[in-house]
């Protein structure tokens, strides 16, 4: 019934999600309590909340890694697993999660090898991505021979290699310094808005939920629930001016509220 | 970006230096180690002849050099010497028996991967089977396919090597982190692409590891096998009837030999390792 409700635009539908780890058991943890979330195409949504309330499980969830105890979950209109099987969407995980023994050109390559795109193909695909990442020149060199940072470059080229319509996103620039973080987040502007993608983005810090997303998704813990939602406002195209608007700071004061409101349930 | 430039930096900086300062850095970096070789062979051939110590006891380096030259001479002359001979029999039989026992472990490895259920269930079973000592099985190997049949020996090294190779083999298959395997189920990918472009790949250091073990074990197996019986072309064989006639430096040409053949054995292993493996954490160049 839900689901052909659901009108076309909405990439991501959650009606009343439960996740229960380990149910029945000593260690029963009740991570996520009835979650709704609707996800619009060429959204940008950040989920924030403290540590623990079930971001990565949601994130997991909609990429199918895992499955909900209860609840409907629909991607693209379809059932999560048909979403997966089909390629909907590319995963960039908190850590690069590059493989050490294929050159960063090859990492970018592997999911266009296990689509079946021919090798001329790959390269010229992969070179292309890497030269939006500003890593152009690093085809042949091997992961660990780069910075942190440019390795999370690189997972990123290789989440957007096969163009998915939906990317899902868990605290990429978590580990990155806020010099680093900063440039980060307006390449990832541009990508989003050249390519129209849709972006599912977890994050701990309230400043690049605020800059970067059209909206904002708060959650608690234990159970973790999404306690409000709150539509970023803020004019495009965005940039460092935009960390000096009044609406910003504005913006970020009311989501820090929030987080402690919800924080207080 | 001073990323970019600081990588550059080391790849052009190395093409630059002269290859002479690179040969001096190499011999700077074993010179320790050869200084200690040569003492210890100076103390050693001292040390006999101050106190006299019986040649049965422990003949003296120059001695048994001296009769490491004349085979030497015997060989490259063409008038056969059984030193050389013995060294390659018993390198057939290590080198036999590494293949079949380590391709075998990797084969049963690779075969059982997919059911994870069987391959747990084995995996006690091999463990238990690795701290068996298994040279124990030599006599009964002689009895099975001949006291002088090379394949006896090839039968106890085989079997030496397969477990560890086997445990070594299905821990680097299914020993995999979470993200990575992550990676591939949210690219759908196929099991058997998993197998070759993670599975497999994941398993290589490990597969390694129980290589060069296996490249040293294959050589004592061999050697410790034919003492309990062989064709006289082994070196385990020369080395017991050498000790038998008194003759101990010529004795320890065989323990020399069967030293040389397991060294260079595992040397090629980690050749062959570097070469496969250009991307292994232990082959990073440093600084
Ligand atoms: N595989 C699992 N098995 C058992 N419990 C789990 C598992 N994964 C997550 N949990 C639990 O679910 C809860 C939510 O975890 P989750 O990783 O989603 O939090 P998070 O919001 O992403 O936190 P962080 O910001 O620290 O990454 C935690 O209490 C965690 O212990
Ligand atoms: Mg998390």
């Amino acid at each position: 019934m839900q689901s052909q409700s659901a009108s076309p635009t909405n990439v991501i539908v959650a009606q009343g999600i439960n996740k229960i780890f380990n149910p029945g058991a000593d260690e029963e943890i009740f991570a996520l309590k009835d979650i709704n979330l609707e996800v619009k195409s060429g959204e940008f949504v950040s989920l924030i909340g403290p540590s623990g309330c079930g971001k990565s499980t949601l994130l997991r969830l909609i990429a199918e890694l895992i499955t909900p105890t209860s609840g409907d979950l629909k991607v693209n209109g379809k059932d999560p697993h048909a979403a997966r099987i089909d390629q909907d969407y590319g995963m960039v995980f908190q850590a690069a999660t590059l493989y050490d023994w294929r050159t960063v050109s090859k990492n970018v390559q592997l999911p266009l090898e296990i689509m079946g795109y021919s090798t001329q193909e790959r390269k010229a695909r992969a070179q292309e991505m890497l030269e939006m990442v500003e890593l152009g020149r690093f085809g042949n060199h091997y992961p660990w021979q780069l910075s942190g940072g440019m390795q999370q470059r690189v997972s990123i080229a290789r989440a957007l290699a096969f163009s998915p319509s939906l990317l899902l996103m868990d605290e990429p620039f978590g580990a990155l310094d806020e010099f680093t973080r900063e440039r980060m987040n307006l390449e990832l502007l541009r990508i989003w808005d050249t390519t129209k993608i849709t972006v599912v983005f977890v994050t701990h810090s309230i400043a690049e939920a605020v800059f970067l997303s059209t909206r904002v998704v708060v959650m608690s813990p234990r159970p973790g629930r999404i306690t409000r939602e709150i539509a970023i406002d803020l004019p495009y195209p965005r940039n460092f001016e935009t960390r000096e608007l009044p609406r910003y700071f504005a913006l970020l004061t009311e989501v820090r509220e929030l987080l402690r409101e919800a924080h207080e349930i | 970006m001073a990323e970019i430039t600081s990588v550059v930096d080391a790849a052009t900086e190395e093409a630059t230096v002269p290859w002479i300062h690179r040969v001096g850095d190499r011999v700077r970096y074993y010179l320790p180690t050869m200084l200690i070789a040569v003492g210890v062979l100076v103390v050693w051939e001292l040390v006999v002849r101050i106190f006299s110590i019986q040649q049965f006891l422990l003949p003296r380096p120059s001695a048994i050099l001296e009769n490491f030259l004349e085979e030497v001479r015997l060989f490259t002359t063409g008038q056969g010497s059984i030193l050389f001979q013995a060294t390659g029999a018993t390198l057939w039989e290590a080198v036999g028996g590494f293949f079949i026992g380590c391709g075998a472990g990797v084969l049963v490895a690779l075969g059982t991967a997919r059911w994870t259920i069987i391959s747990e269930a084995m995996m006690p079973f091999a463990i238990a089977a690795n701290s068996v000592p298994i040279i124990a099985f030599a006599p009964i190997m002689n009895n099975w396919f001949g006291l002088t049949n090379p394949a006896s020996k090839m039968a106890i090294v085989a079997i030496m090597v397969f477990f560890p190779t086997m445990i070594n083999t299905v821990r680097g298959l299914t020993m995999i982190e979470t993200r990575q395997l992550e990676l591939m189920q949210s690219y759908a990918a196929r099991p058997t692409k998993i197998l070759r472009a993670l599975r497999i790949p994941n398993a290589l250091p490990y597969i390694f590891s129980a290589f060069r073990v296996a490249s040293a074990l294959s050589v004592i197996g061999a050697v410790v096998a034919e003492f309990f019986g062989g064709p006289r072309a082994t070196l385990g064989v020369f080395i017991t009837q050498e000790a038998a006639g008194f003759d101990f430096a010529r004795a320890w040409t065989g323990i020399i030999m069967a030293s040389i053949i397991g060294i260079s054995f595992y040397m090629l292993v980690l050749v062959l390792e570097r070469w496969l493996m250009p991307w292994h954490v232990s082959f990073r160049k440093k600084g």
